[in-house]
């Protein structure tokens, strides 16, 4: 413990204020969809019927689908943790690896869900959206920026885990140095909590 | 690190998961429902509640200092009040 | 011999030994460096500003150019020179050794807070020279016009999208800093009350500055997409827009003034000669200001037709939010009673910040009472009033801090005499400046206007000679500060007889902040 004198380690190995750190810009992502969930109730407040016509259009089957594969990536997530805890790398490299698949799992089922509606004319700006209501408008506004933003998030979340992996693989990440992957975790749950709201907001209004 | 942590076994985590799942089924089942304005309460509701049991098992808030728990309350407290003082304009206008 | 942060010798040469360096305090002073390049610029265009005003009609520029330097002026003051100023640069420098520590929590994220803030700045100023030319619409962005006009508002807000995610980086850094790495008995009521502000002040940028981010992303797309969130025409409402921002840009200016209150909280003691009266008043109404800071946001849009429920409600929250301040005013005031009073420069600014934020925060009351506001909306009479908080309350107070510092910073001493002479001039200048637009704005001159009808003209000039005095006094006082940095005095370690941490440590600070991690056993300002 000799270098701990250096402290610029000894801060690194401070495990509370690495995670305090991480919940704090947890708090600022809450914050800027928080925004966004603002312009969704103000929006739905003021055309409560076009929204539910509108809402109707997107399918149940894919939003519950992809809310399925979210959570189960998030227990991966939580397993490869544990499992890094009891030192079994191995483990933590599949569970890591099973949560950056069905990262991109869901995805692919984001970018057919999208291609579907832009191929239906049903994009911003679009003559056929201009044609309706302006509740229908403003929702698939809502839903593009929304899901946009949080997919942006998921492709972000890919690049970190894939970068955790690698560090796991390279024994940078152990069961005495895991905060990196811990935090990863916390940031991929977040993720997932915003997905939880997402989809009743957006699926779910009948 | 705190050791209380290690003790969530492998199982625990698959049921906080198996009730997350059945959640999602059951917001699923209200929705066609059509309940009319209770549908968006109970959907929200629901959420929160799935919110919180990934705070507390999956993010391990249940085994941190209370500090954590504490300092979650201002970005929810902050964002409540931004909606409601904004919505003073937005139900009156 | 003992070497300092200056001469320490890292892994990097030259310029790359500061911009890449993650000590704290040359952080620090890259933030300083940086901001008053910025700072200079805004106050150039200032000056064409008050150029152009000195008789109606055209004077030096056509009405799209004062358009544009208007908002630029606007842009670079707020983003680029008053949110970073105190925390950013001071509060870099300060925060660890105040606190007994070696570096802040993250000293990498630190450096990535300095490079995003380079980079937004530098594009924000990009905006001005490229595209369909500067942005026109005032540093509000206000829609629709913000997303219809054809000049270069996109580059422009993803710059300041970047200058917010800087200033986010820096309250997380600060809030964990000062949970985690206090020294050895450093209680939070042991906190200098510098540090209570820099913590409240780390909270609102945390938790204000994303919903900025969201609302410049929200216009970046609506410009590019048409979405429709803020167009009438497909059922936006931009008044929403006005709320998004304003929840952000009221907050706002508590980033600026609490670190202000802050820095004076530490000067007061220091040249008084006496502890601080009131301490845990002071502490707690820097974070009563934080939270009631948030709920008065709609104080900016009683004339832009929000519900009348809505406008009596802020209005009565903004008068809530004067009582801290006011603790804080009173605690100032009590703390200079019976004490040793000393006059040197920072004492005169902060001295010169009591009485200009007073006037600031009085005239807030009379913007923040309804009816009243509807009759100066939109006047001269606004420009005043934040000058005087901003300039006047937040400007005064970095100066005093700039100069109450600047011995620990750098080992010297500026030159006292010039020092007053400079503080001097600055305070005349000000108020020649600033004070008649109150009276214009009363008499009902608009603001961001080129022309004006000829019954204004009289005190227009006055305010354009202020700007004058107030620059030339500003130049002298750079002057004397540039200079000082290698030729002023060399001083000891407390010149000051100060109490808090940082003065227990060599002036300069030494790489590594103190030999010795100190052990604190009483609280900030016990003076023998
Ligand atoms: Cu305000």
């Amino acid at each position: 413990m000799a270098e701990l004198a250096k402290t610029s380690e000894a801060v690194h190995r401070d495990y509370t204020g690495a995670k305090i750190g991480m919940w704090l810009f947890l708090f600022t992502e809450i914050l800027l969809f928080g925004g966004l969930f603002l312009v969704y109730a103000v929006y739905r407040t003021k055309h409560q019927a076009d929204f539910h016509t509108a809402a109707a259009e997107l399918s149940v089957a894919i939003g519950a689908a992809n809310t399925m594969i979210l959570l189960t990536s998030s227990l991966t997530m939580a397993l490869a943790i544990a499992a890094i805890r009891r030192s079994a790398k191995t483990a933590s490299i599949v569970f890591q690896s099973l949560t950056i698949l069905f990262a991109v799992i869901f995805l692919v089922n984001k970018y057919f869900e999208w291609g579907a509606k832009i191929g239906h004319g049903l994009y911003p700006n679009s003559p056929e959206l201009l044609a309706q209501s302006h509740g229908t408008i403003l929702f698939y506004g809502l839903y593009y920026v929304m899901t946009g933003l949080h997919a942006l998030h998921v492709l972000i979340g890919i690049g970190l885990l894939l970068t955790m992996l690698i560090l796991t693989v390279r024994d940078r990440i152990t069961n005495t140095d895991f905060v990196k992957l811990e935090n990863s975790g916390l940031y991929w749950h977040l993720v997932d909590i915003v997905w939880i709201y997402l989809f009743p907001l957006l699926y779910l209004i009948t | 690190m705190n050791d209380k942590e290690q003790n969530i076994s492998t199982g625990a985590y698959i049921g906080i998961w198996a009730a997350l799942i059945v959640l999602t089924g059951i917001t699923v089942w209200v929705a066609g429902l059509h309940l009319g304005n209770l549908s968006t309460i109970t959907a929200l509701a629901i959420a929160t509640v799935k919110t919180t049991l990934v705070l507390l098992f999956f993010m391990h808030l249940r085994y941190e200092k209370p500090l954590f728990i504490i300092m979650l309350f201002a970005p929810i407290v902050t964002l409540a009040t931004i909606i409601g003082l904004t919505f003073v304009d937005v139900w009156f206008r | 011999m003992e070497t300092n942060f200056y001469t320490y010798s890292g892994k990097h040469r030259g310029i790359l030994a500061w911009i890449l360096s993650t000590d704290h305090k040359r952080i620090g002073l890259l933030y300083l460096s940086s901001m008053f390049t910025f700072f200079l610029a805004g106050a150039t265009l200032g000056i064409l500003m008050r150029l152009e005003l000195i008789a109606p009609g055209p004077t030096i520029m056509t009405a799209q150019t004062y358009n544009a330097v208007f908002t630029l002026h606007g842009v670079i003051m707020i983003f680029l020179f008053i949110i970073p100023g105190i925390p950013a640069a001071l509060g870099n420098f300060m925060l660890p050794l105040q606190i007994g520590a070696r570096d802040v929590a993250f000293p990498r994220l630190n450096l990535l807070s300095w490079w995003f803030f380079i980079t937004g700045g530098l594009i924000a100023l990009t905006s001005l020279f490229t595209g369909g030319g500067p942005p026109d619409t005032g540093w509000t962005f206000y829609v629709p016009y913000s997303i219809r006009t054809g000049t270069n508002v996109s580059l422009a807000l993803f710059g300041v999208f970047l200058l917010g995610l800087s200033s986010t980086l820096t309250g997380l850094n600060f809030v964990t800093t000062i949970h985690r790495m206090r020294a050895p008995g450093m209680t939070w009521f042991r906190l200098p009350l510098f540090q209570w502000s820099l913590y409240a002040t780390g909270w609102v940028q945390l938790l204000a500055t994303p919903i900025l981010g969201i609302t410049l992303l929200l216009v970046i797309i609506e410009r590019f997409f048409g979405v429709g969130f803020f167009d009438p025409a497909k059922g936006g409402d931009p008044l929403l827009f006005e709320h998004l921002f304003w929840i952000y840009s009221h907050p706002a200016v508590y980033i600026m003034i609490l670190p202000a209150m802050g820095a004076v909280s530490e000067i007061i003691p220091a040249f008084a000669r006496r502890t601080i009266f009131g301490y845990k008043a002071i502490a707690y109404s820097s974070l009563a200001i934080a939270l009631v800071g948030y709920l008065v946001w709609g104080h900016h849009m009683f004339t832009s037709g929000m519900s009348d429920a809505s406008r009596v409600v802020f209005s009565l929250l903004t008068f809530l939010v004067a009582i801290p301040s006011g603790v804080k005013v009173f605690n100032w005031v009590a703390s200079l009673y019976r004490g040793s009073i000393q006059t040197d420069a920072p004492m005169l600014f902060t001295l010169g910040f009591i009485f200009l934020f007073s006037i600031g925060g009085l005239t807030g009351l009379i913007n923040g009472a309804l009816s009243v506001n509807i009759h100066i909306h939109g006047t001269h009479f606004i420009v005043a009033h934040f000058h005087y908080t901003m300039f006047g309350g937040t400007a005064f107070a970095f100066f005093a801090a700039l100069h109450y510092w600047f011995p620990k910073m750098f080992g010297r001493m500026y030159r006292e005499g010039l020092a007053r002479v400079a503080w001097f001039i600055i305070f005349i200048g000000f108020n020649t400046l600033y004070f008649p637009m109150f009276v214009l704005g009363w008499q009902g001159m608009p603001r961001r206007y080129y022309d004006y009808l000829p019954q204004f003209q009289t005190g227009n000039i006055i305010s354009t000679i202020g700007s004058w005095i107030l620059v030339s006094g500003l130049l002298l006082m750079l002057f004397n500060l540039v200079r000082s940095i290698s030729k002023g005095e060399k001083v000891g370690d407390n010149p000051w007889g100060a109490t808090t941490l940082e003065w227990k440590t060599s002036s300069p600070p030494p790489h590594n902040n103190f030999a010795e991690i100190p052990t604190v056993t009483t609280g900030p300002y016990v003076f023998k």
